[in-house]
């Protein structure tokens, strides 16, 4: 089962390193790996989707515990989360089809960020299943180069009740 | 008068943080990344630096000072080949548990990436061996770096750490004031054990029929043997131990079945097999131990206590976990124990098990036989000596035959097996343990691979018994085989290129004897004992195809165990 899982690290030399190589040291899958800054600049937050059974994740997630750079990790498979990828696709055209493209690209709410006279370049941002979506779409028409950005997830925020009448003080 | 800040350079700073560090001793060798701390070491006074010949000795050294003190083991080496030279030592560091600190010199940060002199990226080549490493990028971290990585190689379960040290940052200067307390928030050792689990533990245990504690090198490291020792004696509990754990607690006592695992005693290995409640503490059910998992210790109910929750539900998914410093949860676990336990069903089990299947040689045939010199040196030791075995045949033997009654004694390279390891570690311990004998046993192969240090030793004149089991071969590797291999002894055979080994053990300055009639074994054995003032080399020729038994094959089960020679078609 694929699981999404959020760390924290020190945003420090190495770090992404140290947790890249404790993947591959240990044999664990990695689908996508995507790292950034968070709202403390010293803090990076990796995304890490990847696949096992409950005692594998169980063991990546105490083996992403233990590296000492870690300051937090959240497995947020079965959480509610919001989960979003970016893709970049460059598609070929030609005459005819090109108006199919961006109709495609529409749907999906995409953007078209890029032409020239052979291919289009579609900007397309959603959950990774949109993006493996559009790129079945796209491939009768023939991709010529994709990036995807690999996933970036948050839990989603508690949902208070609103008070109709907030009184202030 | 001091003040509370001074302008101090880089080497400077390194060595008041290792006088902060009480370090004692520093395992080194220079070069021209680190020769401002050399120049600097040359005035200090409040540590000794000990020259090597391979900087694979320095860390192998480190490592038998930390496994027979407890303290942190110091290695201080250059960039490029000095840094790379460790990484077997440090490997093996990680592997069983030892806190050892390294420093690398590396080249100036700017000259970092771009193939310098004697440039090596270090903590890249060891970050998956390390528990951390460090690159010093400005002085200024210095001093709170230094303290970080003692700090972290020490607490929660130990491992080495390196500190790779640029040789501009050793240069420069800044304040130096060493910090008081460090604050790393991915860092947090966990200490206490949780006491519903503990509790849980003890219910469990009291209702037990054929209990068995399984102790590992967490027990020693932990400092818990008085615990183990506490909670064993007032039940009567039968306990057994992993390479690691032989020590933790004193195998001349009844309660102790020896070790257990691929070499372990046949009555321990049933012990496991039948018992009903296993309780693992400070050990990581290692494949040595377990063979095959899906038949390990099947009936029994398993409780794993261990400060590094990685290790739980790794290899064998437990019933019940506690996560913490054994010695804590030792003693919680004696405390909930109220009423004596009757074990003696399980004890004549047990009992009939020994009878059964007990470990012997041939002694009737003249030959000189590992297993009576290491009988011969218990005998004479009294359980008393620290044992710094290799990796090998006699490993398992020293084992099997020499019944150590303190933590702390039998020194080895378990995790990674590095041949190479007694010699080097032997002078470490040397270091750190002086009220007790130190004996070194290697194997002819594995004495080679680090044999450089012998000049180590006498220089020092530390009194160490380097003594050598010579069959000739390399034993393990060709006993495996003869067994599993089709008898095809592949590079196995050292017997016409071993050297003379006395004669090396001449030359380097040790008095040194050879011999393989068992009648020489105790006048050289009174006489090595004897002698304080310096090393000594005894080659014990002992007989070519003797093989280590009891063996259950990799990957096998206890019923596939193996308790004495035969045809291995006869083996399914």
């Amino acid at each position: 089962m694929k699981h999404t899982i959020s760390v924290l690290v020190e945003n420090r030399f190495g770090a992404f390193n140290r947790v890249a190589t404790m993947f591959s040291g240990k044999g664990f899958n990695i689908h996508s790996i995507s790292i950034g800054e968070t709202e403390t600049p010293e803090v990076s937050r990796m995304t890490i989707v990847t696949e096992g059974d409950d005692n594998i994740i169980e063991q990546i997630v105490k083996q992403l515990n233990r590296l000492i750079d870690t300051i937090k990790v959240i497995d947020l498979t079965g959480q509610t989360r919001i989960e979003r990828e970016l893709a970049l696709i460059t598609v070929f055209y030609q005459k005819g089809t090109r108006a199919e493209i961006t109709n495609i690209c529409e749907i999906f709410r995409g953007k078209v960020v890029d032409i020239n006279n052979k291919t289009l370049t579609l900007e397309i941002t959603g959950p990774p299943d949109k993006i493996d979506a559009v790129v079945n779409v796209l491939e009768p028409y023939g991709i010529k180069e994709m990036a995807r950005s690999g996933t970036v997830a948050l839990k989603r925020g508690e949902q208070l009740k609103i008070e109709k009448n907030p009184v202030t003080q | 008068m001091r003040t509370s800040k001074q302008m101090l350079s880089g080497a400077e700073i390194f060595f008041e943080c290792l006088k902060k560090e009480k370090v004692e001793y520093v395992f080194g060798f220079p070069g021209g990344a680190v020769l401002k701390l050399y120049e600097k070491l040359y005035d200090v006074d409040h540590l000794q630096h000990i020259l090597v010949r391979h900087e694979q000795g320095a860390a192998h050294m480190a490592e038998g000072y930390a496994k027979a003190t407890g303290k942190v083991g110091v290695v201080l080496v250059t960039s490029g080949p000095g840094a790379t030279n460790t990484v077997t030592g440090i490997a093996d560091a990680y592997m069983d548990s030892v806190p050892i600190v390294v420093f690398t010199g590396q080249v100036a940060t700017h000259l970092i990436g771009n193939d310098a002199f004697q440039e090596a990226d270090i903590v890249g080549i060891t970050r998956p061996i390390t528990k951390h490493n460090f690159l010093v990028r400005d002085v200024n971290e210095l001093a709170t770096i230094i303290k970080k990585a003692f700090f972290i190689a020490s607490t929660g379960r130990p491992g080495p750490v390196l500190v790779d040290l640029p040789k501009d940052v050793i240069n420069s200067v800044c304040e130096f004031e060493y910090p008081e307390k460090i604050e790393m928030r991915g860092y947090k050792p966990t200490f206490l054990g949780h006491q519903n689990q503990i509790k849980k533990a003890a219910e469990i245990l009291k209702q037990a029929k054929r209990p068995l504690l399984y102790v590992g090198g967490g027990v020693i490291m932990s400092g818990g043997h008085r615990e183990l020792k506490l909670l064993v004696k007032e039940n009567n509990l039968p306990v057994t131990m992993t390479l690691q754990g032989l020590g933790a607690f004193p195998m001349n006592e009844p309660q102790s079945l020896g070790m257990l695992g691929m070499h372990g005693t046949y009555w321990a290995n049933q012990a496991v097999n039948n018992c009903d409640v296993l309780i693992s503490l400070g050990a990581r059910f290692d494949d040595r131990v377990t063979g095959k998992v899906d038949s390990f210790a099947t009936g029994a109910y398993k409780i794993h206590v261990d400060i590094d929750p990685t290790c739980i539900d790794k290899n064998i998914i437990v019933d019940l976990p506690i996560v913490g410093d054994v010695k804590h949860v030792l003693a919680e676990l004696a405390s909930e124990m109220n009423e004596p336990m009757d074990l003696s069903d399980w004890w004549k089990q047990i009992e009939a098990w020994k009878e059964e299947c007990p470990l012997t040689y041939e002694k009737e045939d003249g030959k000189l036989r590992t297993q009576f010199v290491l009988e011969k040196i218990y005998e004479k030791t009294k359980g008393e000596a620290v044992i710094v075995s290799d990796v090998g045949q006699h490993q398992m033997w020293v084992a099997q035959y020499y019944k150590f009654n303190h933590p702390r004694s039998h020194l080895t390279s378990g995790g990674l097996g590095t041949m190479g390891f007694s010699l080097p570690a032997a002078i470490g311990a040397a270091f750190g343990v002086k009220d007790r004998p130190i004996v070194s046993i290697s194997g002819d192969g594995g004495f080679q691979m680090n044999i450089q240090e012998l000049v180590t030793a006498v220089y020092n004149k530390l009194p160490i018994k380097f003594i050598i089991i010579n069959n000739s071969f390399l034993g393990m590797v060709r006993q495996w085989q003869e067994l599993f291999h089709a008898e095809k002894y592949s590079f196995t055979d050292l017997s016409e290129s071993n050297p003379d080994f006395k004669k090396v053990g001449e030359a380097f300055g040790l008095k040194s004897y050879s011999t393989n009639s068992p009648s020489d074994v105790e006048e050289i054995l009174d006489e090595a004992f004897a002698y304080n003032e310096g090393p000594i080399l005894i080659e014990f020729k002992v007989v070519k195809e003797e093989m280590v038994f009891p063996i259950i094959p990799s990957g096998a089960t206890v019923k596939e165990m193996m308790t004495k020679r035969l045809d291995p078609k006869e083996m399914v």
